[in-house]
């Protein structure tokens, strides 16, 4: 059984379809994303699951059950707002068990009960402390702590850790992670940051104008992804404007734009004449003569450094800048040096190109 | 040369608040308080002492009319606050980000009349032969005209609508404040709309409650004109006590008194206000 099923789901706000027919389920206990820019219509779709907007059509389900007749407060799916939305009037102790004494536990096994999560989450005995006393990283785990204490069937997470800073973010993923493990619950996670998506999740799904475009494992849309927008989303990515010339089999020859030409693989049904765009991953590509493959001349136009995601940066001829992975920072190149730049066609993907 | 800019731009922008504050309202407020404690012997001779205070104290009339005032203003200060924040809240919460700067403008248009004109206004609706009245004769709902003046709800309906604007401003601008994500967070841990009026509303909006009710409070308390005009001989209001003590009576020294004693009495009631709901002016100015 799933925790949480969509079946079909739409909300149109005038003549504006938010979403367009989405369905997903979510097996218990996995940590699912939705990943998408903005204004794809993630957050319309979560506030439908949370209880705040009324879908058009279609139907939500929570452990089988439609909820669509039920209102917010009567729904066990506990949302994490993204800027948390503790009250700033209660202190810690009192906005987690809000909760609590809104569904009318015992008043002598609350304290209890906030205590436990509270050791749950790693920050024991704070319950005194307020709101604005605690640090960002603090203030994320007692958000979680304030929803997992009610055991919700689904916990949703509406881009949490979007406020917080670079150091923190990337510290607050794994440990996001650890607790959806520890609490063992469904994580519904809304993000339009990629690398979030595919560190923390078990399924994502990729969204974009209102439509799901793939819903996979991270490694599934990393390494194979079903369309131009998924391959340009999750990702670095070059991406080579072009028009189909041959179709060869599971390849073909794309004329680029501004001249020349590379191989790849027909990743849809586009025909001879089409424009497409050519995605290939930095990490793909390498420079120097290599025997096999496609290749595009350039010259080097600067080195960006940083750490193990080192890059190259090369101006093919006809101005375009492609980005070439450099893990090894062998600083043997310098700005202006002539190159060429390779990759096999296995690992590039034409896709019909996306309308603006 | 900063810090000495610093220092003449701070005395430019604190003389006038500080002559202001000096000359038109503590100096004035310390020659009250000094006439209230002298006593007429005879012509240019004083005595000084608290007598005209016991003088206030051992008399009925005059005791029972601050009494009265005092609980017309807790009355008409918490008909403010219920008539005031079903407004407030739709200025800030509900209507749209246009329409909020034109509803908060209707709100100050009455202010542009002036307090006289718009208690006459009152006077020209309610008294016997009124437009209310009138019309309730002419669509037979009363056999005879009825005089709506110069009784308690009047009264207080009045001074409701005089001060309900000052109820407003500070409780828009407080829930103006109020992310609408701890509303639906409150509705999303499972609290019903009271539980999310009650525990999250509430004591958001509690520094603007504070604030407006003081000011309210204060504002009706010192009013004169509307228990006056809508009031009559009626009213008995404390502000009109201290009238004539000063200007019928001439008898400055009893109207000093019941000055000092109204402003007293009054702060009393604003203190014990704070006691009581576990507030202090403290956090009810410096929000953060």
């Amino acid at each position: 059984m799933y925790d949480l099923s969509c079946d079909r789901v739409t909300k149109a706000f005038g003549k504006f379809v938010a979403v367009d027919e989405v369905s997903l389920d979510i097996p218990s206990g996995s940590f699912f994303s939705i990943l998408g820019p903005s204004g794809c219509g993630k957050t319309t779709l979560m506030r439908m699951i949370a209880g705040f907007e009324t879908p058009s059509g279609g139907d939500i389900r929570i452990k089988g059950e439609s909820v669509l007749s039920l209102p917010p407060n009567k729904r066990n799916v506990k949302m994490v707002f993204q800027h948390l939305a503790l009250f700033p009037m209660m202190n810690v102790g009192e906005n987690i068990a809000y909760g609590l004494r809104c569904r009318g536990d015992a008043k002598a096994e609350i304290p209890a009960k906030v205590a436990r999560v509270l050791e749950r989450v790693g920050l024991p005995g704070v319950e005194e402390k307020q709101i604005g006393q605690l640090s960002g990283g603090q203030r994320q785990r007692i958000a979680i702590a304030r929803c997992m204490v009610l055991e919700p069937d689904v916990l949703l997470l509406d881009e949490p850790l979007g406020a917080l800073d670079l150091k923190l973010r990337e510290h607050m993923k794994i440990e996001l992670k650890q607790l959806q493990h520890q609490f063992e619950t469904t994580f519904l996670y809304i993000t339009h940051d990629q690398s979030e998506a595919l560190v923390m999740s078990d399924r994502v799904a990729v969204m974009n104008r209102g439509r799901f475009e793939q819903i996979g494992t991270p490694r599934e849309l990393y390494d194979d992804p079903v369309s131009g927008f998924v391959a340009g989303f999750v990702g670095d990515a070059n991406c080579l404007a072009g028009k189909i010339a041959e179709i060869r089999g599971g390849e073909v020859r794309v004329e680029l734009d501004g001249g020349g030409a590379v191989e790849a693989r027909r990743a849809d049904d586009s025909a001879v004449g089409d424009a497409v765009e050519v995605f290939v991953r930095p990490e793909a590509m390498r420079i120097g003569e290599t025997a096999e493959g496609t290749r595009i001349a350039g010259t080097v136009d600067s080195l960006l450094f940083n750490g193990a995601n080192s890059r190259i940066l090369v101006k093919a001829e006809r101005g375009q800048l492609v980005e070439v992975a450099d893990p090894g920072q062998s600083g043997e190149l310098t700005p202006g040096a002539s190159v060429s730049v390779g990759f096999s066609p296995a690992r590039a993907r034409a896709f019909a190109r996306r309308t603006a | 040369m900063g810090r000495d800019a610093g220092k003449l731009s701070l005395t430019l922008l604190m003389t006038p608040f500080l002559l202001w504050i000096g000359l038109l309202i503590i100096l004035p407020q310390i020659g009250i308080g000094y006439v209230s404690l002298r006593e007429k012997v005879s012509y240019d001779e004083f005595h000084y002492g608290l007598k005209n205070y016991v003088d206030f104290i051992s008399e009925p009339v005059y005791r029972n009319t601050l009494f009265r005032t005092a609980w017309m203003s807790i009355v008409v200060t918490a008909l403010a606050l219920v008539v005031g924040f079903p407004v407030a809240y739709y200025i800030a919460k509900i209507a749209r980000q246009k329409s909020r700067a034109a509803l908060f403008l209707m709100c100050l248009i009455p202010l542009w009349v002036s307090d006289l004109v718009r208690a006459y206004g009152w006077i020209v609706l309610l008294r016997e032969t009124g437009v209310v009245s009138r019309t309730l004769v002419a669509l037979g709902i009363i056999g005879q005209p009825v005089e709506m003046l110069y009784n308690d709800a009047t009264v207080v309906m009045g001074l409701v609508y005089t001060v309900v604007l000052f109820m407003i401003v500070p409780l828009t601008s407080t829930l103006q404040g109020m992310d609408d994500a701890l509303l639906e967070a409150g509705y999303n841990l499972g609290g019903s709309r009271l539980t999310v009026f009650r525990r999250i509303i509430v004591p958001y909006a509690m520094p603007g409650i504070v604030s407006g009710c003081i000011i309210t409070f204060m504002l009706t308390a010192g009013s004169y004109l509307t228990p006056v005009l809508l009031g009559g001989k009626n009213s008995s209001w404390f502000t009109e006590q201290i009238y004539n003590q000063f200007i019928t009576r001439y008898n400055w020294e009893a109207g000093a008194t019941f000055g000092v004693t109204l402003l007293v009495f009054t702060s009393f009631v604003v203190w014990l206000g704070l006691k009581l709901t576990g507030q202090s002016l403290a956090t009810t100015v410096a929000k953060d």
